[in-house]
């Protein structure tokens, strides 16, 4: 790791401040990602500006919904009774995620924010066009077992988002309250949040430089509070998806008035499908509706050596939350 | 032989020995008094040194710019193959290696050659761990890079034959009765292919060693290694120094595995930045260093032709073996010894293949051989028994090896048909549905499997050294190694019974080459060469307070014949009249003794059946069919649940059984199998390392993304040993658990995967791609 300097900020006015004069610099919440990337210098920064103290908290009932500060913890929120009454698939993705200490540490801003564990990206001697644009992606013909299906290109084919929780907000129209060093809040659906690879995979999302994540909403709606994550890996416990699915339904009388479905672990973003949604929508609640919804949501697969499986992982594990929360 | 060999009878309801204590370094260890390799922080002026690592896996290195790295503050040295001075012997050429003990024909920083990703190529000192790791990132390696080969699958590979494997100790081939014609006429015929992942140990406790010379030619290293008299004997060579100037301590070891049984490159390397710089370096590979530092499980592909009768009886055994080996060594963990020795069949050949690849020396990792090939073996044998239509137990009883079909022998002692019995009791065996993919929980499929395991009792020896006060407490002294499974406690509990003496009035000290030498911590020897060291140490001490006492006017035993005196519970006596005697502190304290000391020797295996041959047998009656089979046996039961839809596998429950002589103590010997259990159950579910195909560098260096098992992967696990007598192992009857616990376990997952899907999987690990992937077979 390389020597760095440390500086609490108590305001966003004062954290933006300083990276506009020091755009090298970068925030620190829980710390859980970052170190990990300074450690194995695939991030240097000269100063860090720690932002706990910033008043991006709260868990807050809105007229449509609930507002969740960007400093909370991922133990807190996944814990929260109006979470878990009001979005179920939200709780589960949280505590599905990390370890116990992970969770206690890292904030809900900086989740959003966790960059791939795509084997080549982590290690600096490796070429990597999401960390050197340009240098290759040796992924394309090496090690691919847990990489991307969906939205890949020639340049990358990372699982950009590697979490839990932001499958779960792109299902559930989440929006995210950002503000820019002027002081300027803007508010992004977190569909729109993050960037396909394309030819720029180092462009991950569409934060501006120095601006903050303040907070995430979600609307409360029927598909919300019948609602699941369901995260496959290959041990119990503290892994990352090599698929998931956070789903959510409103049926009556056997017929799907609305649904929601998001995919983890497949997609170079969090992968909100509209094609699933649309097979959903009006359909008799059944398997084979489900079946036909999750054959639509990875039409567009382009899988390579090692991760064929998961486009059958995938349907599968959608159909099998889809039956979860058809109940 | 004529009369049974000498055998330790301790009663293990009176004594401690067998009991399930708690271990007597537990304390220092929770509380952090315990002192690991990387702990002797007082050292005086101690820096730090980090490992400047290859990024390319070939090639040379063309020059360093050091500018920025050496203007930090702090920075004491960098040292390369171009500053480094000379060691007096390297393991480069095969004398040296042999001389050395290396692991690794291959000294990083001896030459400008890289041979794999992550060698060492530089460290670098400094005053402080991060001023050193800082500098290290700021040193720039210049290097010309050439296209490396990654391993023995890339088309480019060249494949050869050895003669022999495993550095030297195993013959590539091995041929006993005729088993090509055999397969050829048998009647079933199953010819497979088992994949096994590259696995690593990761230990908890990295490699680690803290380098102080005393003089300059006198020189302590604290060294986390499985043997410090191995390390003694490593550095001492390539410095060429006399081995007693040369002082290893490794007081306590956060887990080996294998990886910490050689000296391995990191370790004289400090010891050399000590040198350079004058002062004491303490170094600890990083958690991406272990998975280039300290060898590994090597990939490799294993056919197994199995010849058999319709009723399932063996008559052919034809095992092939390919894998990759680094571009010196002729290393492969010898996969077919177990397959030759399992299960009665007269007709068996095996080979080996390799290929050199840019890997570092691939080095025993967790039952090297056993494992792997137990999962050949053990898969094939399930085959077998629903090819045939009947149950894997019995399939195991049509083949039960009366005698050890690969060398004729008999068994010294062997207990698995009471493991089998008590393993499907405990499991409820008889329960099992026979047909595969037929029984439910809800959606899940579960399946119950169950192997055969088995390790060898190597041959081995040690010494210790037993001092007794005559306020009636010891100190018992060996130059054995901690690994974490309990060798400071079962000594202990061997010492204090041998001498009469509550636990607590027995000190039993380890890791020091100062002590007497002692085995590695290693190939399952430990436990049964120290304890009947100390053993017989402690019966020195008897003998030699004997003497005194017969030859004592005031002593009841004055006059007695040594012979006929015998010490119970500390108390010498005459063995006709057990009345006339004392305790050994009233002739210690009239004969004005503060202490006695004694020295022993203990063998294990093969030497210490000679040994006893020689000393009671009719030397004209000695021939080869007095000697005896050495191993443990036990057997693993398996519940999995397997979501067929997922492809995910979950253990739900597990019984072991083990005979393995005597058990030293009831929990650690528990915990230790269960340890062991759970790395079978990583390697079978989930455990793989990834070379990338074209840089021949690992792609999930880390515990996030290199998967062992968490809590919640792990059920409830029943384990239990078959009381087993053994007189002709070793002075204590033990034989040792270090490695059989993990024998067989990744056939007994698989095999239960198998009964609940009708899926056979031989690749490991079984992941849930591979669970999807496979089609279930009709059965």
């Amino acid at each position: 790791m390389n020597n760095f300097s440390y500086t609490q900020a108590s305001t966003a006015k004062e954290a933006t401040g300083i990276l506009k004069d020091k755009p090298a610099a970068a925030y620190i919440a829980g710390g859980t990602t970052l170190l990990d990337l300074m450690k194995a210098h695939l991030q240097e920064h000269p100063q860090l500006v720690d932002i706990n103290m910033l008043p991006f908290k709260g868990i807050e009932q809105t007229a449509d919904g609930l507002r969740i500060g960007a400093m909370e913890r991922m133990s807190d929120v996944g814990e929260n009774a109006l979470v878990l009454q009001q979005f179920s698939a939200v709780s589960e993705s949280l505590l599905l995620a990390a370890s116990p200490q992970l969770r206690n540490m890292a904030s809900i801003g900086g989740n959003i924010l966790q960059r791939t564990r795509c084997g080549y990206f982590r290690d600096a001697a490796f070429p990597c066009n999401k960390r050197v644009p340009g240098s290759g992606c040796p992924a394309l013909t090496g090690d691919n077992h847990n990489l991307a299906i969906l939205g890949t290109s020639e340049a990358c084919i990372a699982t950009a988002y590697p979490g839990d929780l932001s499958v779960a907000l792109a299902a559930f129209d989440a929006v995210l309250t950002l503000e820019n060093q002027k002081g300027k809040q803007r508010r992004v659906p977190v569909t729109d949040f993050y960037l396909l690879p394309g030819k720029t995979p180092h462009r991950e999302t569409v934060l501006e430089p120095g601006e903050l994540i303040v907070a995430v909403t979600i609307p409360t709606a029927a598909h919300t509070r019948r609602s699941t994550y369901l995260k496959v890996r290959e041990r119990s416990s503290y892994a990352y998806a090599l698929a998931s699915a956070a789903v959510g339904l409103d049926v009556q009388a056997g017929t799907i008035r609305s649904a929601r479905v998001a995919l983890g672990g497949v997609g170079s973003k969090p992968w909100r499908s509209p094609e699933a949604e649309k097979v959903l929508t009006g359909a008799p609640a059944t398997e084979a509706t489900f079946r036909a919804a999750a054959a639509a949501a990875l039409r567009g697969a382009q899988p390579r050596d090692d991760n064929r499986f998961k486009i059958e992982l995938a349907q599968n594990t959608l159909v099998q939350a889809l039956l979860k929360v058809a109940g | 032989m004529d009369t049974e060999p000498q055998f330790f009878e301790t009663n293990p309801k009176a004594g401690v020995v067998g009991q399930p204590l708690d271990r007597v370094e537990g304390r220092d260890k929770v509380t952090g008094k315990a002192k690991y390799s990387a702990e002797f922080n007082a050292l005086p002026g101690l820096v730090h040194a980090v490992l400047k690592t290859s990024d390319v896996a070939k090639g040379r290195i063309t020059g360093f710019d050091t500018s920025a790295a050496l203007k930090q503050p702090g920075v004491l040295a960098i040292l390369t193959h171009q500053n480094l001075p000379k060691l007096a012997k390297t393991p480069n050429d095969a004398e040296g290696k042999k001389a050395i003990g290396a692991p690794m024909g291959f000294m990083p920083l001896t030459s400008d050659q890289i041979h794999y990703a992550g060698q060492p190529v530089a460290i670098v000192v400094a005053d402080t761990l991060e001023r050193a790791q800082y500098a290290a990132a700021l040193l720039k390696v210049q290097v010309a890079a050439e296209k490396p080969l990654a391993s023995y699958e890339d088309p480019r590979a060249e494949l050869f034959d050895p003669t022999k494997v495993q550095d030297g100790k195993t013959p590539a081939h091995t041929v006993r009765g005729n088993a090509q014609a055999a397969f050829a006429a048998a009647p079933l015929q199953l010819t497979h292919k088992y994949t096994h992942a590259i696995n690593h140990h990761n230990p908890m406790e990295p490699g680690a060693t803290t380098a102080h010379w005393e003089a300059p030619d006198r020189l302590t290293v604290y060294d986390a290694t499985q043997g410090v008299t191995r390390t003694q004997k490593a550095l001492s060579t390539m410095l060429g120094l006399p081995t007693e100037q040369v002082r290893v301590v490794t007081k306590f070891i956060g887990g080996g595995f294998g990886c910490k049984g050689s000296s391995w490159p990191h370790t004289i390397l400090t010891v050399q930045a000590a040198k350079a710089v004058g002062r004491p370096v303490k170094l600890s590979l990083t958690r991406p260093q272990m998975f280039t530092g300290m060898g590994h499980r090597e990939d490799q592909t294993q056919t197994l032709k199995v010849g058999a009768t319709q009723d399932g009886k063996l008559t052919a055994l034809i095992h092939e073996k390919t894998s990759t080996t680094s571009p010196w060594d002729n290393y492969a963990e010898p996969n077919s010894k177990i397959i030759n020795m399992l299960y009665a069949c007269e007709n068996f050949e095996s080979s080996y293949q390799l290929a050199r690849a840019n890997v570092m020396t691939s080095t025993f990792t967790r039952a090297p051989g056993e494992a792997p090939g137990s999962f050949a073996i053990e898969c094939s044998l399930d085959d077998l028994a629903y090819q045939i239509g009947i149950d894997p137990i019995e399939i195991r009883l049509r083949n039960y090896a009366e005698k050890d079909p690969s060398t004729g022998q008999p068994w010294s002692s062997k207990s698995l048909k009471q493991c089998y019995a008590r393993g499907a009791e405990l499991f409820g065996w008889s329960k099992r549905n026979p047909k595969a993919g037929a029984t439910r929980d809800g959606r899940l499929l579960v399946g119950w499997g169950m192997a055969t395991a088995s390790y060898p009792v190597h041959n081995s020896q040690g010494t210790a050294r037993a001092r007794l006060y005559a306020d009636g407490h010891a100190v018992v002294q060996a130059g054995a190694t901690d690994l974490g499974t309990g060798t400071y406690t079962v000594m202990t509990q061997v010492a204090a019974d041998a001498l009469g003496l509550p636990m607590d009035k027995v000190r039993f000290e380890l890791g020091d080459t100062r002590l007497p030498t002692a085995p590695n911590s290693g190939g399952s020897v430990a436990a049964g060469t120290v304890s009947s060291s100390v053993y017989m140490a402690v019966q020195d001490v008897w003998q030699k307070l004997i003497k005194v006492a017969v030859l004592d006017k005031k002593s009841p035993l004055y006059r007695a014949k040594p012979a006929d005196v015998e010490v119970k519970q500390g108390r010498l006596q005459l063995k006709g009249n057990p009345q006339k005697g004392e305790e050994f502190g009233a002739l210690m304290k009239r004969a004005e003794m503060t202490d006695v000391e004694g020295n022993g020797q203990g063998r294990y295996g093969s030497g210490y059946e000679d040994a006893q041959a020689a000393a009671n047998a009719d030397p004209t009656k000695k021939d080869e069919a007095a000697h005896h089979s050495m191993h443990s046996f036990g057997a693993h039961f398996c519940e999995v649940k397997v979501d067929p839809e997922l492809g995910t596998v979950r253990v739900t429950r597990w019984v072991s059984v083990h005979g393995a002589g005597r058990i030293l103590n009831a929990k650690t010997a528990r915990s230790q199998i269960i340890g062991g259990s759970i790395f079978g159950i990583g390697a079978a579910l989930m455990e793989g390392t990834v070379r990338d195909p074209n840089y021949a560098r690992y792609t999930n260096a880390s515990l996030a993304d290199y998967h062992i098992p968490v809590n919640a992967d792990i059920p409830d696990m029943t384990v239990e040993f078959v009381e087993e007598h053994d007189p002709y192992i070793n002075a204590m009857g033990v034989k040792g658990i270090g490695e059989i616990s993990m024998v067989g376990v990744s056939a007994a997952v698989a095999n239960a995967v198998f009964h609940a899907t009708g899926k056979r999987i031989r690749s490991l690990p079984i992941t849930p791609d591979k669970v999807l992937e496979t089609k279930a077979v009709q059965v």
